[in-house]
Formats: C-alpha cells, sequence, structure tokens
C-alpha cells in the first residue's frame, strides 16, 4: 500500500476550508497564512506527481481505490494520467496564485479563503476521479463556492445576475451530463461507475450516437461552447480575481476534460458520428468569442470573451479526435488555464488600483504598475499564440489535428488569432501605454510583492512551456496513446 | 572547448537571451552599466560569429552544405526538433545581424529612458532575428520568425516618434497577418510530410504525389495554395509592393537603432525565406510564377525610388529607398526561379549570378541601409526635425558628417568601388537573359535611385545654409564615427574585393539549386 | 392462527406499547411532577426525545424483524420496511420535540408532546399496516394529532386558520379515499393488502375500476405527501402551524404517506404499475412544478419551504414511478436525507424568526455575519434541498433520476433536471440573502437552547454522513425496499 498522494492532494484543501470556518473570524492574518501554507502544500505535491509520474509506464498512476456504494458499484477510486496529471498542476499553480492575489481582502477573509479550498478541492477531485460517481460528486462540489463567491465577494454591480447565471448554467450543463452518465451505467450493464471498466463495456452505436450529444454537451458547457457561452463572461467579470482565474482558469478546463473523459473516452463511437457538429460550434466559439472581445470596452470583459474564443481550441482539438488535435487541445486546456488566470490576475490588480474597469479612462499604467503590465503583455502574447510563448505550442498541434480532419476549420479559426492579436495590442496600448489620466497618476500605485510573485510564476511557466514543450507533451503523448486505443489504434 | 565548438550556432543565438535575463537583475538606474552590457553582450555572438566564419569550409563537399550542424529533441509530439546548421546563405546574413546589433546598440547609447528594458529588448530581438537564419526546422524557423516582431514592436511603440502607436500596430498586424496563411502551409505540409525537418522537407514535399488530407482539391493547387502563402508572408517583410505600406511609416517611427534593424536585417528575413524555403520546396510552382515575382521586384524597384523621390521627410526617404533596394533582391529571387530547372549552361551560369547578386545586395543593403538610418537619426538628434526643406549647406557645418554621408549615398546608390554597385551589377547581369524587360525597367528604377539619393544629399548639405543652425549642430562624436567606420570599411572592401564572400555564396547557391 | 399470542406479535408493536407509555407518562409528569412552566420548558423537550430514543434503541436491540410475517390477525406487516420507516418517523418525533422546546408555547406544553408521540405511534402503524381498516385508522391516529398541532397557537389566527384547513382538507381526502378503500373491499371481499393481488388476477376488479380505485386512493396519499393538485393546505399550513410542527408536517408525515403509497402500490397494484407509473409520473411532475414556480415568488420562508417540500415530493414520486427496487431505494434514502434536512430548515427558521420577529426570508439577512456557525447550517441545508454534495440530497436525487433512467423514463428525468435547475435558483438565493446582505436588526436576544443546539447539529451531521457516507443508509433503504417486494 503506497501512500495515497491523491487522496492527501484533495482533502488537503478540504480539511484545510473546514478548519479555516473554525478559526475566529478576527484572526485575519492567520486564516490567509493557513490558506497559503495549504495551498503551497497543494502545489508542492502536484509538483510531485509531475515528476514522480513515470512517463514509460503510462496509464492510470498514483492509483487508490475504495470501495463506497459497492451496491451500486460505486467506487473511491483515484488516478492520473497525462491527460489529467498536468491540470491537477495547473489546479495547483492556479489556486497558489488565487491565494497570494486574495491576500487583500478584508471582507470575511474565512469564508472566503475557506470556500477557495473548497472549490480547490472540487476541481482537483474531478481530474483526479476514475469513478463517475465521484466524478459528478467532485464536479457538483463546486456549486456553491462558486456562487457564494461571485455573490458576495464578487463585481458589486454584476455579481448577483452574474454569479447565479454562471452557476445556473454549470448546473443545467451538469445535470444534462448526469443523465448521459446515468445512462451509460445502466446501458452498460456492467453496474459499476468505474471508468476503467466502462471503457472496456463497448456500448452499441446506435446507444453512442444518442447518448454522446447529452454527456458532451453537458460538460461542455462547463467548456464554454458556443451557443451556450455566454455564462463565461459575464460570471467571470463579476467574479473576484481569485475566482474568475479558478474559474476561467480551471473550472473551465474540468468542463472540457470531463467531457472528454466521459463522452469521449467512453462514446468513441458517439464521437466521431457527433464530430462535425463539435467542430461546427467550436470554430463558431474561436471566432465569435474573438470578435466579441475585441468590442468590448470593460478590461475584465474582454479577457473573459477571449476565453470563450480559446477554448473553442480545445473543444477543436478534441473534435479532431486524433493525436495532434488531443495533443493540441492537452496543451491549450494548461497553457489557456496559466495564461488567463494571469491576465485575470493583472485585471484584478489593475482594478483593485484604479478602481474603474473601463479601458477608456484607463491608460499610461506601465509607469505606475510595471510588472503588471509586463504580465498582461505575456499573456497577450501567450493567448495571440506568438511563438515562444505556450499558446504557440498548443495552438499548433490543434491545427494540426483540424489539418487532418476537417481544413476548413482550420482556415477560419486561423482567423481568431489574427483578431486576438489585434485586440490584445489595442488593449495593451489603451491600458498600460499613452498617457495617464490625471485621477489615476495620483492614486495609483505598484503591485505589492505578492502580486509579483504571482505574475512571474505564472509568466515563466508558460514561457518555459512555449521553448519546451516536451516538459507537458512527455506526459500527454502516453495519455493521448491510451485515448486513441479506446478508438480503435488512432485514427 | 569541444562543447563549446560542437554548440557554436547555438550559444550565438542564445547569449543575447542569456545576456538579457542577467540585465533583468541589474538595477535600472544604472544606466550606463547597463548599456555597456548590453554592449559587450552583444559583442559575444559577433566573435562567435567570427569563430564560425573561420571554421566554415565552404569547398566541404558533404552530402549537404550545412555545417555547424546541431540537432536535439524539441517538440516531439509533433515531430519537430531543435535542428540548427549554417551554409553560405545564412552565415552572411548571421554576421550581418551580430555585427549590427552591437553597432545598433551603439548608437542606442543617446537613449535616455527605460534604458533597460530597451536593451533587454534589443538583445532578445537579436535572438529572434538569429534563430530565422540558423533554424533548419520549419517550426523552429516559425517560431524565431514571429518572435522577432514582438520586441521590435515594444521599440517602436515605447521609443519611436510621434505617430509611433500606429506605427508598431500597423507593422505588427501586417506581418502577423501575412504570417497567418504561413502558419497554415507550415501546418499543411506538417501534415502531409510528417515531419518539419527542412532537410527532410526538401527531399520530400516537392515530389510529393499523395495528401492525406481532407482538402477536395488537387495536390497541385495545394500546392500553388501554399506557395502563395509562403510569398505573401515573405512578401510582407521584404517589403515588396504592394505590401510595403507598412514599412514607410514603422521605419519613420522607430528610434534610429530600431530602423537600423530593420532595414539591415529584419527586411532579409523575408528575402532570405524565399531562398531558404520557397525555392528549394516550391520549384515547380517558383518556376511558373516566377514572372509575377518578377513583376513584383520590378515594381518594387520602381515605385520605391519614385516614392522616395517624392519624400521631403529624411527618414521616409531612406524607407522608400529600401523598398527600391530589395527590389533587386526579388528580381534577382526571380529570375533565379524562372531558371530553376535549367540544365543548360548558360541557364545555370545566369542562375547563379542572379542568385549570388540576391544575396550579396541583401548583404550589402544592410549595411549601406543600417548605415544611412543611423546617419539621419545622428542628424536628427541634433535638429530634432527631418524635414528636408529645414537643412540645407550643412556641410560647411559638419564637414565629416557630410563627408560619412556622402559615402554612404553613395554605396547605396551604386557607385562603382563601392559594394551595392557590385550586387546590383550581378543581379541585372543574371536576370537580364531571362527577363529581359523587367531587367530593362529596373535600369530605369536604378536610375531614379540615383535621382533620389542626390536630391537627399542636396537638401541636406549644400545649397544656402539655414541659418537657425548656425551654432546649434556639433558634428559626429567618437561614438558616432565607431558605429559607422565598421560599416564604412566593409562597404569598401566589398566593393573592390567581394570575392571573399562571394566565394562563400556562390557554393551554397550551386549546391542548393 | 391458532396460538392467539406469539412472541413476534408483541415485537412487532414494541415500539408503539413503547411511544403509548411514554405518552401516558408524559401526560401524568405534565400534571403532577413539574408544576412550573420553566421546569415543564426545561423538560419536557428532553424526555420526550430521550425516551423515544430508548424506545428506537430497544427496538433495534430487540424488535429487529429478521424475517418477514404478517401478525395481528393479518393487520401489520412485521418486516424491516415498516421498521425502517418507523426509526425514521421515531427520529423526526426525537428532533422535532427537541426543537420544539425552542418555541415559546410549545416548550412547556405536556400535551403538544403527547399529541406528537400519539402523532407518531399512528405513522408507526401506517408503515405497516397490512390492512386496509389498519391503514385507515393508522392514517387518522396521524392525522388528527396533527391537525391540533398545527392549531395549537389558539392566540394567533393564522395558526387556527391552519389548524381548522388542514383538518377540512385531511377530512375531505380522507373521506375520498375510503371511499376507493370501500370500493376494494366491495369487488374483492378482503382489507387484506396482502391478498389483493391475487384477487385482482382473480379477475374480481375489472381493469377501469381498478384505476378508479388507485385515482382515489392516491388522493388519501396525495394529501399526506403534499403532492399537487392535493398542496393547496401546504403553503398555509405550514406558515401558521407553529414552526417545528410545521418541520415534522413536512418530514415525517410526508414520510408516512410514502410509506403508505409505495407499500400499496407494490404489494397491491404491482400488476397495474403500467399505468399507474404514468399517473404517479404526472403527479410528479405537477408537483415538481408546482413546487417550484411558485417557490420562486416566495417572500416568506415557511411558505418557500412549504412549495419546497411540494417539489421535494415530485422529486421523491418520480422514484414511485419507476416502479422498481431501486426506484423504492431511492425513495427511502430521499426520505431519510429529507428527513434531516428540511427539519434543519425548520429549526434554522425557528430560531431566526424568535429573534427577528418575522419569517420573511430578508429576516435572514446578514447571518452569516451574526452566526457564522447558523449560516453554515443554513447553506448545508439549502445545499442538500438543492442537491449539491456533499450534502444529503445530492445522492438522493441522483438516485431518483437513476431509478427512472433505468426504466427509460428520460422525459420525466429530464423535467426533474430543469427543476431541480429551478429549485437551486431559490435555494441559492436564500443564500445569497444570508451571505451578502447587510444584517437585519434583531428584536430580542434570544439565545439558542442547548436541546436545539444538539438537535441542530444532528440534522447537520446527517446531512452530511447521509451525503457521503452511503453504504449505511443505502443499506437501510435496500433492506426496506427487499421487504417491500419480497412477499
Amino acid at each position: 500500500m503506497q501512500f495515497p498522494i491523491l487522496t492527501t492532494l484533495i482533502f488537503t484543501p478540504i480539511i484545510t476550508g473546514i478548519i479555516l470556518l473554525l478559526m475566529p473570524a478576527e484572526q485575519k492574518e492567520w486564516i490567509r497564512r493557513v490558506a497559503l501554507a495549504a495551498a503551497s502544500v497543494i502545489l508542492l505535491l502536484s509538483l510531485f506527481l509531475y515528476f514522480s509520474y513515470d512517463v514509460g509506464r503510462g496509464g492510470y498512476q498514483f492509483v487508490e481505490s475504495a470501495a463506497w456504494l459497492p451496491q451500486l458499484g460505486i467506487g473511491y477510486h483515484l488516478g492520473v494520467d497525462g491527460i489529467s496529471l498536468p491540470l491537477v498542476l495547473l489546479a495547483g499553480l492556479v489556486i497558489f496564485s488565487g491565494v497570494l492575489v486574495s491576500w487583500n481582502v478584508e471582507d470575511r477573509p474565512r469564508e472566503f479563503f475557506s470556500f477557495l479550498m473548497f472549490l480547490g478541492a472540487s476541481v482537483l477531485g474531478v481530474f483526479c476521479a476514475l469513478d463517475l460517481f465521484l466524478l459528478f460528486f467532485f464536479f457538483e462540489l463546486a456549486v456553491f463556492p462558486k456562487y457564494l463567491m461571485i455573490v458576495v465577494w464578487g463585481y458589486p454591480k454584476t455579481r448577483e445576475y452574474g454569479g447565479m447565471k454562471l452557476t445556473l448554467y454549470l448546473f443545467i450543463g451538469s445535470v444534462i451530463a448526469l443523465v448521459g452518465t446515468l445512462a451509460i451505467y445502466f446501458g452498460s450493464g456492467l453496474r459499476t461507475f468505474d471508468l476503467l471498466a466502462l471503457e472496456q463495456a463497448g456500448f452499441p452505436l446506435e446507444f453512442q450516437r444518442l447518448w454522446f450529444p447529452f454527456v458532451f454537451l453537458g460538460f461542455a458547457i462547463l467548456g464554454g461552447i458556443f451557443p451556450f457561452h455566454s455564462w463565461a463572461p459575464d460570471g467571470h467579470v463579476a467574479a473576484p480575481t481569485a475566482i474568475s482565474m479558478l474559474l476561467a482558469g480551471v473550472e473551465m478546463k474540468v468542463g472540457a476534460f470531463a467531457a472528454l473523459r466521459v463522452a469521449i473516452q467512453l462514446l468513441p463511437e458517439g464521437a466521431q458520428y457527433w464530430a462535425p457538429a463539435v467542430l461546427f460550434l467550436a470554430t463558431i466559439n474561436v471566432v465569435y468569442g474573438a470578435f466579441i472581445a475585441m468590442v468590448q470596452t470593460d478590461f475584465k470583459y474582454v479577457i473573459g470573451f477571449s476565453s470563450v474564443s480559446h477554448m473553442g481550441l480545445v473543444l477543436i482539438g478534441f473534435a479532431t479526435l486524433n493525436r495532434d488535435g488531443l495533443i493540441g487541445a492537452s496543451m491549450q486546456m494548461f497553457s489557456h488555464g496559466v495564461m488567463t488566470a494571469l491576465f485575470f490576475a493583472v485585471v484584478g490588480m489593475v482594478y483593485d488600483r484604479a478602481h474603474t474597469r473601463e479601458i477608456g479612462s484607463l491608460g499610461g499604467l506601465v509607469q505606475k504598475m510595471p510588472w503588471a503590465a509586463v504580465g498582461f503583455i505575456i499573456g497577450g502574447l501567450v493567448s495571440m499564440g506568438m511563438p515562444g510563448f505556450s499558446g504557440f505550442v498548443s495552438e499548433f498541434p490543434v491545427f494540426m489535428g483540424a489539418w487532418q480532419k476537417a481544413p476548413l476549420v482550420a482556415v477560419v479559426a486561423i482567423l481568431g488569432i489574427l483578431i486576438t492579436a489585434a485586440y490584445i495590442f489595442l488593449v495593451v496600448r489603451r491600458v498600460f501605454f499613452g498617457e495617464i489620466p490625471a485621477e489615476l497618476d495620483k492614486s495609483v500605485g505598484d503591485v505589492s510583492r505578492k502580486d509579483k510573485l504571482v505574475i512571474a510564476l505564472l509568466s515563466l511557466v508558460m514561457i518555459l512551456l512555449g521553448w519546451f514543450p516536451s516538459l507537458l507533451t512527455r506526459l500527454i503523448e502516453p495519455g493521448v496513446q491510451s485515448i486513441l486505443a479506446l478508438m480503435g489504434g488512432g485514427r | 572547448m569541444d562543447w563549446i565548438y560542437n554548440h557554436l550556432l547555438s550559444l550565438i543565438l542564445f547569449t543575447p537571451t542569456a545576456a538579457a535575463l542577467v540585465m533583468l537583475l541589474l538595477p535600472k538606474e544604472k544606466t550606463a552599466l547597463l548599456r555597456n552590457f548590453a554592449f559587450a553582450a552583444s559583442l559575444i555572438p559577433f566573435a562567435l560569429t567570427l569563430v564560425v566564419w573561420a571554421g566554415f569550409n565552404p569547398q566541404a563537399g558533404q552530402a549537404l552544405p550545412f555545417q555547424f550542424v546541431e540537432k536535439a529533441n524539441w517538440y516531439s509530439a509533433i515531430r519537430a526538433s531543435y535542428h540548427l546548421g549554417v551554409d553560405g546563405i545564412s552565415l552572411p546574413m548571421v554576421l550581418l545581424t551580430t555585427l549590427l546589433t552591437p553597432l545598433a546598440i551603439l548608437a542606442s547609447y543617446s537613449i535616455q529612458e527605460r534604458v533597460k528594458s530597451y536593451m533587454i529588448l534589443f538583445l532578445l530581438l537579436e535572438t529572434g532575428m538569429l534563430g530565422v537564419f540558423l533554424a533548419l526546422d520549419l517550426l523552429l524557423f516559425f517560431v524565431f520568425w514571429e518572435v522577432g516582431l514582438v520586441p521590435m514592436y515594444f521599440l517602436i511603440a515605447q521609443w519611436g516618434s510621434k505617430n509611433r502607436n500606429y506605427a508598431a500596430l500597423k507593422f505588427v498586424l501586417y506581418t502577423m497577418g501575412g504570417s497567418l496563411g504561413l502558419l497554415l502551409a507550415i501546418q499543411l505540409m506538417g501534415v502531409a510530410v510528417g515531419s518539419f525537418d527542412l532537410l527532410e522537407l526538401y527531399q520530400r514535399w516537392p515530389t510529393l504525389t499523395e495528401l492525406k488530407i481532407p482538402l477536395g482539391l488537387s495536390l497541385p493547387t495545394v500546392k500553388a495554395i501554399a506557395f502563395w502563402a509562403f510569398v505573401v508572408a515573405f512578401a510582407i517583410k521584404v517589403p515588396v509592393w504592394p505590401f510595403h505600406t507598412w514599412l514607410p511609416d514603422a521605419h519613420t517611427e522607430a528610434p534610429t537603432a530600431g530602423s537600423m534593424i530593420l532595414a539591415g536585417v529584419l527586411l532579409k528575413l523575408g528575402a532570405y525565406g524565399f531562398l531558404r524555403l520557397v525555392l528549394p520546396l516550391f520549384p515547380t510552382e517558383s518556376q511558373m510564377y516566377a514572372g509575377a515575382l518578377a513583376f513584383l521586384g520590378v515594381a518594387a524597384i520602381i515605385f520605391g525610388a519614385l516614392g522616395a523621390w517624392a519624400q521631403n521627410d529624411f527618414k521616409r526617404l531612406i524607407a522608400y529607398s529600401s523598398i527600391n533596394h530589395m527590389g533587386f533582391v526579388v528580381l534577382g529571387i526571380a529570375a533565379a526561379a524562372a531558371l530553376l530547372e535549367t540544365t543548360s549552361p548558360a541557364g545555370m551560369l545566369d542562375k547563379n549570378i542572379a542568385l549570388n547578386g540576391a544575396v550579396l545586395q541583401m548583404f550589402n543593403h544592410g549595411l549601406s541601409a543600417a548605415g544611412m538610418f543611423f546617419l539621419v537619426g545622428v542628424l536628427y538628434d541634433r535638429a530634432h526635425t527631418r524635414d528636408l526643406n529645414d537643412f540645407g549647406g550643412l556641410y560647411a557645418l559638419l564637414p565629416v558628417y557630410g563627408t560619412v554621408l556622402i559615402f554612404t549615398a553613395m554605396a547605396s546608390l551604386g557607385l562603382p568601388g563601392l559594394n551595392g554597385f557590385v550586387s546590383e551589377f550581378l543581379v541585372v547581369r543574371g536576370a537580364w537573359p531571362v527577363m529581359t524587360l523587367a531587367t530593362a525597367l529596373a535600369m530605369i528604377g536604378l536610375f531614379f535611385t540615383g535621382a533620389y539619393i542626390l536630391k537627399a544629399l542636396k537638401m541636406v548639405l549644400h545649397g544656402p545654409l539655414n541659418t537657425r543652425w548656425k551654432d546649434h549642430l556639433s558634428d559626429m562624436t567618437g561614438r558616432e564615427l565607431l558605429v559607422i567606420s565598421p560599416l564604412m570599411i566593409l562597404m569598401l572592401a566589398l566593393g573592390v574585393w567581394p570575392a571573399w564572400l562571394l566565394d562563400m555564396i556562390n557554393r551554397a547557391v550551386a549546391f542548393l539549386f | 392462527m391458532k396460538n392467539a399470542f406469539t412472541p413476534e406479535m408483541w415485537l412487532s408493536v414494541v415500539p408503539e406499547i413503547g411511544l403509548l407509555i411514554l405518552a401516558v407518562l408524559l401526560l401524568i409528569l405534565d400534571m403532577i411532577w413539574l408544576k412550573k412552566a420553566a421546569e415543564r420548558a426545561k423538560w419536557l423537550g428532553w424526555i420526550t426525545s430521550v425516551g423515544v430514543l430508548l424506545i428506537m434503541g430497544g427496538a433495534m436491540l430487540w424488535a429487529f424483524p429478521h424475517q418477514n410475517s404478517l401478525e395481528w390477525g393479518g393487520m401489520l406487516r412485521f418486516d424491516a420496511a415498516g421498521f425502517i420507516f418507523r426509526m425514521i418517523f421515531m427520529s423526526g418525533a426525537v428532533l422535532t420535540s427537541l426543537f420544539a422546546s425552542q418555541f415559546e408555547i410549545l416548550k412547556n406544553r405536556g400535551e403538544f408532546y403527547v399529541l406528537l408521540l400519539v402523532s407518531t405511534l399512528g405513522m408507526n402503524l401506517m408503515a405497516s399496516a397490512a390492512d386496509l381498516i389498519l391503514l385507515f385508522l393508522a392514517i387518522e391516529t396521524t392525522s388528527i394529532p396533527l391537525y391540533v398541532m398545527a392549531g395549537f397557537l389558539t392566540r394567533d389566527e393564522r395558526s387556527v386558520e391552519a389548524g381548522i384547513k388542514y383538518f377540512l382538507f385531511g377530512a375531505v381526502t380522507s373521506a375520498v379515499m375510503l371511499y376507493g378503500f370501500s370500493l376494494i373491499y366491495g369487488f374483492t371481499g378482503t382489507t387484506q393488502l396482502y391478498e389483493l393481488r391475487a384477487a385482482f388476477q382473480a379477475g374480481n376488479l375489472p381493469p377501469a375500476l381498478a384505476a378508479l380505485v388507485v385515482l382515489l386512493v392516491l388522493v388519501g396519499f396525495g394529501f399526506k405527501i403534499s403532492a399537487a393538485p392535493f398542496h393547496f393546505w401546504a403553503p398555509d399550513v405550514y406558515q401558521g402551524a407553529p414552526t417545528p410542527v410545521a418541520g415534522f408536517l413536512s418530514t415525517a408525515s410526508k414520510a408516512a404517506g410514502f410509506a403508505v403509497v409505495l407499500r400499496f402500490l407494490q404489494v397491491a397494484f404491482s400488476d397495474q404499475s403500467g399505468w399507474w407509473s404514468i399517473l404517479i409520473a404526472l403527479l410528479s411532475v405537477a408537483s415538481m412544478i408546482i413546487g417550484n414556480y411558485l417557490a420562486l415568488a416566495q417572500r416568506s420562508t415557511k411558505r418557500l419551504l412549504a412549495y419546497s417540500s411540494i417539489a421535494q415530493a415530485g422529486y421523491m414520486l418520480i422514484g414511485v414511478a419507476a416502479g422498481s427496487e431501486l426506484g423504492t431505494t431511492a425513495v427511502v434514502y430521499y426520505l431519510m436525507a429529507y428527513l434531516v434536512t428540511n427539519l434543519a430548515a425548520f429549526g434554522i427558521v425557528n430560531l431566526v424568526e424568535n429573534r427577528v420577529g418575522t419569517d420573511e426570508i430578508n429576516a435572514m439577512a446578514g447571518l452569516n455575519r451574526k452566526s457564522a456557525g447558523l449560516a453554515l447550517a443554513m447553506l448545508a441545508a439549502m445545499l442538500s434541498l438543492g442537491g449539491i454534495p456533499p450534502f444529503a440530497g445530492f445522492f438522493a436525487k441522483l438516485l431518483v433520476f437513476a431509478a427512472a433512467v433505468e426504466r427509460g423514463m428520460i422525459w420525466l428525468v429530464l423535467v426533474g433536471i430543469l427543476n431541480a435547475v429551478v429549485g437551486l435558483y431559490y435555494y441559492l438565493n436564500v443564500l445569497k440573502v444570508i451571505y451578502l446582505y447587510p444584517p437585519v436588526e434583531e428584536k430580542e436576544i434570544v439565545a439558542a437552547r442547548p436541546a436545539w443546539r444538539i438537535a441542530l447539529l444532528v440534522c447537520v451531521a446527517g446531512i452530511l454522513l447521509i451525503g457521503f457516507w452511503l453504504v449505511p443508509w443505502y443499506s437501510l433503504a435496500q433492506a426496506a425496499t427487499n421487504a417491500i417486494w419480497i412477499y
């Protein structure tokens, strides 16, 4: 019996969340420290996983399995493979950064950090779950932290609307996926929720075609698929900084990941059948999201819509169902997660100091907060797929995959890159360069050291990945191989 | 020591990056330290390039002309590798880059604000440019191709003159927009061939018989589309008429050193792309569309010259002259393209001459354009205007400057005895038999070249002295002379004895095409 | 049947005997011992709850049915289903009596506790009744004390109105149900539940009439479980009745209704499941839609919970409609989860109402700032109602949906899902008020009594434990299911 590292990973935030709730509310400084300590443990554990995953062996590792409800075939079954491990690492990074940028939360930090921890546990749990019930359990666990954190600590003007919209959209998606999952459960005749067993079930073609849309779409809503994407910008904008980071950075990946793991891995024939439709919608995501981002006047909405655009590439990668596309999608999940976390962190820093997010009333901030400017620019370069940053090495395989499946998609989707470049340069110019408005000149100060740490950490990850994509593909490749094996040896 | 020798190209490539990283840690108040550090760091790649030059064997009869090759795993998931190497075409370009960068840094000692960021960006820019010349992997090529844009964008947008934001954005969007087609074509080729390695692509892409991509188009059509995607991307960078409109803006608004690098090296990236990628990868298509290329080249020569003639802004005039000069490169390439599959000895000779001329012209234009932009910058630093009408009779006031300016301008104009003449002559000589009409038109363009350069010289140096400059202008400083003198020496050397460079170019050209 | 009395006979009614003794004991205590109101307030709740707990413990130790049998001349069915439902009702009674000790007018009234016990006794009999006559008696034994309890606040018009309304509704529906029973007896000549199926198979009951019978009977049961369209009493009664009573009504009483529905339909009408399943599904849809959509408009927390309880009945009916073993298990599990959840919610509403003086949702504003623990408890309750893990409601909802999916009733599941979303909307709104809005002024400072605290703690622990420690509860539900399905 090896050390149950995944359980430790998932339960660290849960237990911390409970401990935080038991602490006296006045001990704000200690509450923050406890949260940071837990976030560091999570990050270190995910790094440990990253380094000790045996690439040569591949498959699911660090597996833990225990009976939970044997009558229904529900098991507590955890494990990570090359697809989920990068996402675990991503979650570790973003949770850590999220705690750091939230250091200045003064309104009920105890509840804030506690809920943040629960949200973290939820995403980690989904990434590690090898049992469909467990996956759903963690998936839905995120509902209340998401909602309450947006509503209580969010942007006062839109938080009630944005929070509710986001929560309900995602809840609808997840319960639709739940119906599909239950159908899989009963359809398999195996009476088990175990993912590995279900993978081998071999569902009939008709069944797969009928149920794939339920499961995939249900999860893909959380991934921001068009036309169910509108929760994303509204929700992200309404959320407080750390939650925007987690939502756009990790939660959207949770949706995409679950769509891959449940819908595509269990119903590969259905995926083949529906792939053109998914490609079509995802392509709209890419181009439409970028266009809408371009016309936004609110700094944060730009990023919100850019997430919609980028998640479209992930979904395109999935729908190609080939090696390159899946590798690219997995890379893009990680890359976009880090990038958007950095974006939202910077937006939050700007807003905290300037108290406005209207692009028109910002300007020249590079003089006041050079770190934030550099961070945003690096994020922007990742976003536009600039070589040398993680965005390029992630998007490139997606496009290669698209060429093999549907060349037209590649040709259309590439427009998204140009548009992205246009709006990123515009925003960078208007917000960080040019004349600084007089009132901002007086009031705005530099970012804190913790903020700088976040910016440096996330930027560094993106640059490293941009130059050394193999850091992740060494994990992703075997993961993709095993998915392709489910589809009959990789078409 | 062996390790160093085996990894010379990597060292050349990444020394500037490493230096930039070190500079991140230096205090930003110590501007002198920052400048000197950057300058010293940029000399290292230059020195290493000289080592490579010395070790480069132009006679080598290996299977492939690439030397100092390095190959390592990079992005194995999509079959792209870290593959570097130099041949006779790229080595001169590397030399040009590593030479111009220290000079440009030296020229930017007059920059006062945010020196640290400026120098860091400059060093990063050098890595980007070098990478393009060194890469032997299509994906790696593209990575560096785009990477260079970012520092350049910020150099223009941050340290440029009045209209810098507009110009910088135009520059970057034009180039990125142009690269989209290139990107798509690279993806397509990577998927079709299953590799991004250039040497492998050279072998397999032109002879590809079956496309495994569900595109619904015939292979020749796909190849033609890919060819034009490449051409457009490189044509924008060169730039070729009608894709040139970003260039005058970018050049005019960029800081002096930025313009030097922009004209000296960045424009060469486009032409280099033609030589390295378009001709070898698309021989059939190149031959088919050589006429169109030649037309574009000639149009660039003529319109560039006419455009330059019409300018009253000194810097803008030089900018247009770049279009004009780069037109000759394109013309040479077009001529070679037309003769790409010729077997007759005369044709082979013409092709080689044209290509030699094109490559040499790239090098030469790098020297003269950088020099000219620097000289404009020298004047602007003092007068804070670039309007030609404001000057006049400065020769009397600034004799050293005047002499240097005339020398450089003559090199640019193509005066026999200086470098420009040699390369333009070679291009014209090589192109004449195949593309007589185009070459003849190019000669007319050459006439206008003379016209605008002389016009500029006249309006700056001669005529009545504009009295407002009296006692306000000082002559060139020692640092400034230090910047220009290596360029002048090379101009002269290449004009008098071009063989040392041509030999090397010739071998590569003869081998590759 | 020769030996009039077997040990099993007595064992089968151990809890009922215990409850009766306890009730009598309480009456005596109330009259003789505890003279002062303060003393009564202090002890009555404790005595009731500990007494019931002892009964539960005793029953578990000595009176667990290891095999199914009919006792008392076929009146009572002694099986695990009845036993487990009894445990549910009695847990409800324990928690309600503890919660009641926080309620000013109830806490020192011995007769209230006696009524509670008698009503629980009735429920116990409902769960085990195997004869239509005993079933009817049990239902009335349950209902009549509840009518009184609902109208217990004689000074409060709304409470009186609630009592009367509840009574009228109950009387009418009982009558209709009784009519249904009489039809059954008339056509088959038996009132024994476990003989009906054979009688139907013999062709004694024409199909059309069978449909009518089920319809009539369901009116009575529908009233008990407050399913639409028999739900009209619920909002007014919940709002008017003393809050602990409302909690009891919405949990134990509803569970009793379901116990009867499950046994009745499955035992007597299992051959007709094809069409009653559709009928139940329609009831379920109506309940979910009416409950959820009307809940959206509520400003009173108690009315909100009333409509939510109608909707919850709708979800449970999905499990009934599935007509499968999984469906039955799901309903039992759901009832356990719902018991602790809703009791917790009403318990908190009770305290807040005492403090702020109104049961408006806005009375909860700022609860998080005033009392973080209470806010968390309410969070657990609301999310459990909304079906969010790790709280009990999640697995319960999942089970009923699974049961429907298993039977291919996808349309029903989709309706359920949409309703779950609507439901989540208003549950989250309550949380928003608690966490976001500035605190409201408290009229009086009411300290939470230890009994109340313990009850709430037990409820919250239950919400969590039923939420993720699945095996014991699921095994119980399964045991109950087996007992109902095997005869």
